[in-house]
């Protein structure tokens, strides 16, 4: 069974205030860059810095993480995952990051990508924003920037949807028919 | 989506193309991590890769290793030549004695073919062919042809020329299978005396020629083989320097070629014989950027070999 819990409308309405949270939380933006988690958090980061753009004419700086070499479960997955490439084309040091991913679960996504950006150098602040935050977390991590709180079960699945990957924007949430 | 399957790397006659393309476009994410400032990933943390040389080798050998160390592999060098070998140990009771020692990868090169289709057989690891006789060099063919796709986006109608002593080299070979599997045309080009008979197999995708120009004309890229004058190609060529006069790359040569032709090189090359420096070191020489793509390619090898499907 499928819930749709935003539509198209909402979504973006959604992306407009997470955009002005981050222009209100940081009294100058040169500093900070948006990283996309590859794959939907590539497409948030850039949405999220066009809206930037167009609230405040600032160009924020703007890299794409690729977290599989560094996930925890890498010597037990059943196949080696699909690399796409890291491309983060400005010094990380000193600047105020702000992750972006779709779903926060376990919160062992953000930990791998954690661990990848420690390679790059040393920022002066690590932020998160995602658009769902579903709970169920195995590991102390927490957003700053949250488009929705649903709570779930861990047999249902939510789907965050994007034109750019899905051809639609919506978040849904998927329950297993018994 | 192709999965990678297969324990071992023995050669690229045992791949499909779809296979061929996942390596390189694992390596092409690969490639990003050595441009970094800390050029090590945790990915294969915890694995132990053994380096089994049976022939000496620096270049393929220190590739080998950079790649495991920057997926964090732990690496032991073994230079076979001053061990058991030498005391009489068969190569089955080598890879054996190996696997107690908890070795995940096996990387081998030997001067006998099929030597590491024979340790794959006695072990669980996976073992990489590193160059086996005049068989095969698996990952020297894969960064060659990860140069070109770089260069030219795809090997589809691509006219590639390997020039040189090809019945000598398992590095022609290994071109030989990825290139024709890609769908690029190949052209092998030798003196008459050492003109390779034994590749009929490839044909109709492959011409066999001893004419350089008609080798040359109408050739995307060319890959200048060394003359191993060590091996019996001695005997079938006069001198370096008469090889030079009739087959050396030169400026020249170049000159009747398309502007834009790619000049690869596996190395060592032997400057003054089968290529010229101004073409070695002029614009269209990519032979340092097969070192850097070497690298790329055999980290992603190691790391779909030894993480691969279940």
């Amino acid at each position: 069974m499928e819930k749709l819990i935003k539509n198209d409308t909402e979504l973006n309405r959604t992306l407009d205030r997470i955009a002005h949270e981050i222009i209100e939380r940081h009294t100058s933006l040169d500093n900070v860059a948006l990283v996309g988690i590859r794959t939907r958090g590539v497409y948030i980061a850039r949405r999220l810095r066009e809206r930037i753009k167009k609230f405040t004419g600032v160009e924020t700086l703007y890299g794409e993480l690729d977290i599989t070499l560094y996930r925890d479960d890498l010597s037990q997955v059943s196949e080696a995952p699909l690399l796409k490439a890291t491309d983060i084309p400005f010094d990380i040091t000193g600047k105020i990051l702000i992750l972006t991913d779709d779903v926060l679960y376990t919160g062992r996504t953000i930990r791998s990508a954690l661990a990848a950006l420690a390679d790059f150098g040393r920022p002066s602040r690590i932020e998160l924003a995602v658009i769902v935050d579903r709970g169920h977390r195995e590991l102390p991590v927490k957003a700053d920037y949250v488009g929705k709180n649903l709570p779930t079960a861990r047999t249902e699945n939510v789907k965050v949807r994007l034109t750019e990957s899905d051809g639609e924007d919506s978040i849904k949430l998927v329950t297993k028919d018994d | 989506m192709t999965k990678w399957t297969k324990k071992d790397l023995l050669g690229l006659e045992y791949l499909s193309a779809e296979e061929i393309e996942l390596i390189l476009d694992t390596a092409a994410s690969f490639k990003e991590v050595s441009t970094r400032d800390i050029k090590k990933v945790p990915a294969l943390r915890g694995k132990t890769a053994a380096n089994l040389f049976y022939e000496p080798s620096t270049r393929t050998r220190v590739s080998f290793e950079i790649a495991e160390k920057r997926l964090s592999c732990d690496v032991v060098n073994m230079d076979m030549k001053a061990s058991s070998v030498l005391k009489g140990e068969t190569l089955a009771d080598t890879g054996r004695n190996l696997e107690a020692l908890k070795i995940d990868i096996f990387i081998m090169r030997h001067n006998m073919a099929g030597a590491p289709n024979v340790l794959a057989r006695f072990v669980g690891g996976s073992v990489i062919n590193a160059g086996d006789g005049k068989h095969e060099h698996p990952t020297q063919g894969l960064l060659d042809i990860y140069t070109l796709r770089e260069k030219f986006g795809s090997l589809k109608g691509l006219n590639v020329s390997i020039i040189g002593d090809i019945a000598h080299s398992r590095v022609a070979r290994s071109n030989l299978w990825g290139l024709t599997k890609l769908g690029a045309n190949v052209t092998l080009c030798a003196p008459e005396i050492i003109l390779p008979s034994d590749f009929k197999e490839f044909a109709p995708h492959v011409k066999i020629t001893s004419d350089i120009d008609a080798a040359l004309k109408d050739a995307h890229a060319i890959n200048v083989l060394r003359m191993q004058f060590e091996r019996d190609a001695a005997g079938a060529f006069p001198s370096p320097s008469e090889y030079y006069k009739e087959y050396g790359i030169t400026k020249e040569r170049l000159k009747k070629c398309r502007k834009d032709i790619v000049v690869m090189h596996p190395g060592p090359i032997n400057r003054g014989i089968e290529i010229s420096s101004d073409v070695a070191d002029g614009p269209n020489s990519v032979i340092i950027e097969q070192v850097t793509n070497g690298i790329a390619v055999r980290m992603a090898v190691l790391y779909l070999v030894t993480l691969r499907s279940k």
